[in-house]
């Protein structure tokens, strides 16, 4: 593989079509669980686990699954890679897997897993299908911490609050209390906080691509417009 | 007509080809994991218990010292469970009994309650949930306080028809929005209460080691 192509897919993945900006799949865990940022982060890290596995596992074998029943084939390898997942955080990681509770079966149900299994896996070499798993499940996992981040601030004043379930009683001094002695504003936990705040998030993203265009756009013709980005 | 029933058969002995593969990793992973889970269980249950019987109030072996429950629906359980007593100098102290609260938002809410002989709550943790995360998950302790607000309480505190959330009358806080979990807790602590209530001498009875308990003890 050559580094242009793994740059392309990373590209992809994190910025181009990020799953939770762009392609706007896996929105169920990504509303529900981004309420803080370790939560956030754990099950987005789950989520880019099971990415890479399935769609590594599917590519090799894509050319014996006949067509007509390519998504039962899909749905059962992706199947089998969560209660698997969710068998070895049971076993070694328990705290963690208590925090993420019933989000982690429900990767299975979560569409941006087979939406990659389907565009990219059936049709590209195992390599490049594995790390287009992980660059789409990281960059799901960067909307879900930012956007956990932002709500577990305004929703609790805190960030990381929760990190001792996941790495252990001696990190619970990691907590940051970013505003002391705040009373919380509850819109942000609830689900509504996640709706407003992955507005805002696809909003950002927008302007930024906008802005980019504009100035390649100035750059080519020699006479630049003011308030041509507006058009774009 | 022929070649669509080849075709056919064809695609599925395709499918059940994966499927029996699936099931197999499964099975693999299973038997794998299957005894790590059960001590992780294990040693999670036990940092339960001391923390609703604390280790200074009993010097028994409590993981032997066990009564078998049958299934009962003042606990909400289907299957027979097994209560922990914990004694201190002979004399008892506690029973620790693990019950499912059956009218959870997402299906059953297993909990762990410990009973001193008065009737009194020693305290309750939920043991196993699948509560909406961040909203009905406040019955745990990991998430807030709220689980510790039976602590020191008894159907002496208050009669059977106090034992009810706020908004229904009762004397539990519930939060807004989330009120169906912090319900069903509260019914089924006071069902155990009652419960109790009617088989306190049974489960204090001094415990005969028997050939049971010991199956139960070395299979930890």
């Amino acid at each position: 593989m050559k580094l242009t192509e793994i740059k392309a897919i990373f590209h992809n993945g994190l910025w181009k079509q990020n799953p939770g900006l762009v392609q706007l799949l896996g929105l169920c865990p990504l509303l529900a669980i981004s309420n803080s940022a370790v939560n956030a982060i754990s099950l987005g890290l789950a989520t880019t686990l099971v990415m890479t596995l399935s769609s590594g596992a599917i590519a090799p074998i894509r050319s014996y699954v006949p067509n007509e029943i390519r998504i039962p084939v899909f749905v059962l390898i992706i199947a089998v890679l969560v209660t698997v997942v969710q068998y070895l955080m049971n076993a070694y990681m328990y705290g963690l897997f208590v925090v993420l509770g019933i989000f982690i079966p429900l990767i299975v149900t979560n569409c941006i897993v087979l939406a990659r299994a389907e565009s990219f896996a059936s049709k590209n070499p195992p390599l490049a299908s594995a790390l287009d798993g992980m660059a789409m499940g990281l960059g799901l996992t960067t909307v879900l911490t930012v956007l956990g981040g932002v709500r577990e601030i305004i929703g609790k004043g805190t960030l990381f609050s929760g990190i001792d379930l996941a790495l252990g009683e001696s990190t619970k001094s990691w907590v940051i209390h970013v505003i002391p002695d705040y009373h919380g504003f509850l819109l942000a936990i609830l689900p509504p906080g996640a709706f407003i705040g992955l507005g805002l998030l696809i909003a950002g993203k927008n302007w930024l691509n906008l802005r980019a265009e504009a100035k390649t756009r100035n750059n080519q013709s020699s006479t630049p417009i003011v308030g041509e980005a507006v058009q774009g | 007509m022929k070649r669509i029933a080849r075709s056919t058969l064809q695609t599925a002995i395709n499918l059940a080809f994966f499927a029996v593969i699936g099931t197999a990793i499964l099975a693999a992973t299973f038997s794998l994991t299957h005894d790590a889970i059960e001590s992780t269980i294990e040693a999670e249950k036990l940092k339960l218990i001391s923390q609703i019987v604390p280790p200074n109030q009993y010097d028994n072996d409590i993981l032997r010292d066990v009564k078998n429950l049958p299934a009962d629906a003042l606990l909400g359980t289907s299957a027979p469970t097994i209560a922990y007593i914990a004694r201190l100098k002979e004399q008892p102290a506690a029973a620790i009994i693990e019950v499912v609260a059956r009218e959870g938002y997402s299906g059953n809410i297993r909990l762990i309650l410990a009973i001193r002989p008065n009737g009194e709550l020693s305290g309750v943790r939920v043991l196993a949930h699948k509560e909406t995360p961040g909203l009905g998950d406040y019955i745990d302790i990991g998430k807030s306080d709220w689980i510790k607000g039976f602590d020191g309480k008894s159907r002496i505190t208050w009669g059977d028809a106090q034992w009810k959330v706020k908004k229904d009358g009762g004397q539990f806080d519930s939060m807004a929005g989330a009120t169906i979990t912090p319900r069903a807790v509260v019914k089924e602590v006071s069902q155990t209460l009652q419960y109790f209530a009617l088989h306190r001498d049974e489960l204090f009875a001094p415990t005969t080691v028997s050939a049971s308990t010991h199956v139960t003890g070395d299979s930890k």
